[in-house]
């Protein structure tokens, strides 16, 4: 990991274009804070991703790792911290910042997220409609490449609900790739598939990783796929970080929250509403 | 807790409620500011209209509005016959049948009507098609892609039912004259022409411009309420019910609110 100093980030932001985009990670989190309402979600989060690297979020229903890929594209705010993408803080970027940096990630939400009234070719192709002067013709090529890509070449017609899940997965990744971005996200990329299906989407995660070398953000639950596509892993614990590095070292993690999640020990019953809340939120990072 | 309580509360839950309502407007109002936006000022600076999205929408809310339009606003057009005949009758004023029916209809009941059905149609249909790409993430989805949900969903919409509503207006304003001409001709000694004519003396174009500026009002409440509920949908498929719903009755009352502030706009205008 590149060393850099935290307080540091409005120089960074200031030379953004005079340092080289080698020198620093793609995305850096810095004692990122989220809140839904009064409640804190995250506590005070740190971690960046290398070019090219694929992190893996790790942890259990109700963890903040969602939570934590919404804020990373942006889609919540942050209530304290700074999250960096390509040298710009997004929780103080303006409007015209952020599609900027849009412009340059692609996301696949965990249902797909297909725009159902379009059919599979003109999901894929908005983005290049919206935001490049390309031809019709040319948006049509680009269409099959990425629909090649992703292993549905004759699903260009279709309707996103005459395709099964794990179609629509590929196709929403299609989609995220329309633009050739930088860096690309993933919301829980094998919920609610069969084990050969949710194999296939680890295979084309690993096969996009070689062919692009983007940079790559996996949130998941899954350990199996997680340690297969991971070349570092983090994992959330109600809204802390209690556990980074590389797969190895967290395979032999003697924190005992490390191991419960790895070793699927179940949590004890809890009584009540209150409980349950405390429970999903409570901050058990010490505070400094 | 205790009846002294409760009648203390009283003030702070309509403070609260008060409130509500006023922040529900204000967003309303911001929502459909920056739709007309986009719709009348962004295409000049070189934003994106999408014109094929708002064919599209005027197609699913005007076109396909017409029979049902025709055929309600045919029967409220004979209903106004009927009912102002009765009392006509009385006065042995029945030739001004064909007056009541037509100003009534252009001035307050085909714009209403029509703003009605079309709450029915489009504007539950509006809250119902956003809430669900809310609860499917496909909103968040477009944010993620740099595609302003509002540009993209609401602007197209909010340009149809300018253009669609105020025309459903004149059709169904020419639908109820339709209707009054039926009782008219069959029973109160008009010829078809005749009708038409003592119509056409009876109206004049301040009554038309008034009915038409109003369904343009109405439009712009129905496509802010729906689209408005839409985007406030909450997870799961419940939320949709509850959007759906409170699209179609805020709607109604809102455009019953605004029908009734333009009116009386106009009478006192008119008056001075």
């Amino acid at each position: 990991m590149i060393p850099h100093a935290r307080d540091d980030r409005p120089l960074v932001q200031f030379m953004s274009e005079s340092i080289p985009e080698a020198g620093r990670p793609v995305i850096s989190v810095t004692d990122l804070r989220v809140n839904y309402g009064e409640r804190e979600i995250l506590h005070g989060i740190s971690f960046d991703v290398e070019r090219g690297e694929t992190l893996v979020i790790l942890g259990g229903s109700g963890s903040g790792k969602s939570t934590l890929l919404r804020t990373l594209v942006g889609l919540e705010k942050p209530s304290g911290g700074a999250v960096w993408i390509r040298g710009v803080n997004i929780a103080q970027a303006s409007a015209r910042e952020m599609d900027e940096i849009r412009k340059k990630m692609g996301v696949s939400f965990q249902g797909g997220a297909l725009f159902g009234s379009m059919t599979v070719g003109d999901n894929v192709a908005l983005p290049l409609r919206e935001h490049t002067r390309l031809e019709e013709s040319t948006i049509e090529i680009m269409v099959r490449i990425k629909l090649e890509q992703v292993g549905l070449a004759s699903f260009e017609d279709f309707m996103p609900s005459q395709l099964s899940g794990g179609m629509k997965k590929r196709a929403a990744v299609a989609r995220a790739l329309a633009l050739d971005p930088e860096i690309l996200f993933f919301d829980e990329p094998s919920a609610g598939l069969d084990p050969i299906i949710a194999a296939g989407i680890d295979e084309l995660i690993l096969e996009l990783k070689k062919a692009y070398a983007m940079s790559m953000v996996v949130v998941t639950h899954e350990l199996a796929s997680a340690f297969l596509i991971a070349d570092r892993m983090l994992l959330i614990d109600r809204g802390s970080v209690i556990a980074m590095g590389a797969k190895k070292e967290l395979a032999d993690s003697t924190n005992p929250r490390v191991r419960q999640f790895l070793d699927r020990v179940p949590e004890p019953q809890v009584e009540d509403e209150l409980n349950y809340l405390q429970m999903l939120t409570e901050d058990r990072k010490p505070r400094h | 807790m205790k009846a002294a309580e409760k009648v203390a509360a009283v003030p702070d839950r309509v403070g609260l409620e008060t409130l509500k309502g006023l922040a529900y407007i204000g967003g309303l109002a911001r929502l459909a500011a920056e739709a007309a936006y986009i719709t009348l000022v962004g295409p000049f600076r070189g934003q994106r209209l999408r014109p094929q999205r708002a064919f599209h929408q005027a197609m699913a809310v005007g076109v396909r509005a017409i029979p049902i339009v025709s055929l309600i606003s045919f029967f409220v057009g004979l209903i106004m016959a009927l009912q102002s005949a009765y009392e006509l009758q009385r006065l042995g004023a029945i030739q001004f049948v064909a007056d009541a029916v037509a100003i009534s209809i252009v001035r307050e009941l085909g714009p209403l009507i029509t703003a009605i059905i079309v709450i029915g149609r489009s504007g539950s249909a509006f809250a119902a098609e956003i809430g669900t790409m809310k609860v499917t993430e496909e909103v968040d989805a477009l944010e993620t892609m740099a595609v302003p949900p509002v540009a993209f969903l609401v602007a197209p919409k909010f340009l149809a039912m300018l253009v669609m509503v105020p025309c459903l207006t004149i059709w169904a304003d020419f639908m109820g004259v339709m209707g009054g001409c039926l009782f008219g001709v069959a029973g109160a000694n008009f010829t078809f022409v005749s009708y038409l004519k003592a119509t056409s003396d009876a109206l004049v174009l301040h009554d038309i411009s008034t009915g038409l500026a109003k369904s343009a009002l109405f439009s712009v409440v129905i496509t802010a309420v729906g689209c408005q509920e839409g985007f406030s949908t909450g997870a799961g498929a419940e939320e949709i019910g509850r959007s759906t719903t409170a699209a179609v009755v805020n709607s109604i009352f809102l455009v019953i609110l605004v029908d009734l502030v333009f009116t009386t706009l106009f009478y006192i205008t008119n008056r001075v």
